[in-house]
């Protein structure tokens, strides 16, 4: 606490490093915005493989969801857009729940949900394609 | 420790929040963003549980599309639909504001603008070759 005193050797930019409300430096910032770039044709892909399986039955499912491209692209647009869900809801939460045990508490569950959904997603996938 | 910390601070203004702006568009739009963002946050949960069903097997399968198929089932595809078009164009808005691009006052309306006609227009868009594919609604 001795820091804002003139006799401080410290420099005012090791005073400010790592105190934003994550800790952390500006890699949050950038990972948000290398998965929103990723997501654009990621999504168009998915809408698109999405819309060629709308009305078929399970087996037709599973051998166009299992096929290698598809599957493929369905798994980068799920580990890109759990990361960039993962990191958005940190903001959300950073933002609006100030109280420091809850936003601990949110925090912790936000990284639980995003892994819970996304390992059950690319096993999903895997499975499909492995045909286990 | 927390007394002793607020009474070496000074008692300086707070910024105004929200309610004291008025409404714009562009504010509006930001934070529409961000519902869309916790909407489709939530949202992942259908798309894990469909790829989770088609894995398990027809039976588990057989209850997604049954549900897809319901008037709610259909409601929350077609708001998914378009909170995911609108979060993806309000996302490419905001990297290119982020490159410092379509900052001036005639620019950053219309691409809002720009932005809410897109995600309506592509929604209706995607759900008409939707039912098409599948040979007409049904």
């Amino acid at each position: 606490m001795t820091d804002h005193t003139p006799h401080s050797m410290r420099t005012p930019l090791g005073r400010v490093r790592y105190l934003g409300s994550a800790h952390h430096g500006t890699r949050a910032f950038w990972h948000q915005r290398l998965t929103a770039v990723a997501n654009v044709p990621l999504t168009l892909a998915v809408i698109f493989i999405i819309i060629g399986l709308m009305g078929r039955n399970h087996a037709a499912v599973v051998q166009i969801l299992g096929s290698t491209l598809v599957a493929i692209v369905m798994l980068l647009f799920i580990v890109s857009s759990v990361y960039h869900a993962w990191l958005g809801m940190q903001v959300i939460v950073e933002d609006y729940v100030h109280d420091e045990l809850w936003k601990l508490v949110t925090l912790i569950a936000n990284t639980f949900f995003s892994i819970a959904v996304g390992f059950a997603a690319v096993f999903a996938i895997l499975k499909l394609s492995f045909g286990l | 420790m927390a007394e002793a910390k607020a009474s070496r601070l000074k008692q300086r203004p707070l910024s105004p929040h929200l309610q004291i702006y008025k409404p714009l568009l562009t504010m509006m739009m930001s934070i529409v963003h961000r519902i869309t963002g916790g909407a489709l946050y939530f949202g992942m949960l259908l798309l894990v549980w469909w790829l989770i069903a088609a894995a398990a097997g027809p039976n588990a399968y057989a209850v997604v599309q049954w549900f897809m198929e319901t008037l709610l089932g259909r409601l929350i595809l077609f708001g998914y639909t378009w909170a995911l078009i609108h979060h993806m164009l309000g996302g490419i808005k905001h990297l290119i504001w982020d490159l410092g691009y379509g900052f001036g006052p005639v620019e950053r309306e219309w691409l809002t603008v720009a932005t809410l006609i897109g995600s309506v227009g592509f929604t209706i868009l995607i759900w008409i070759v939707g039912y098409l594919v599948m040979g007409g609604i049904r």
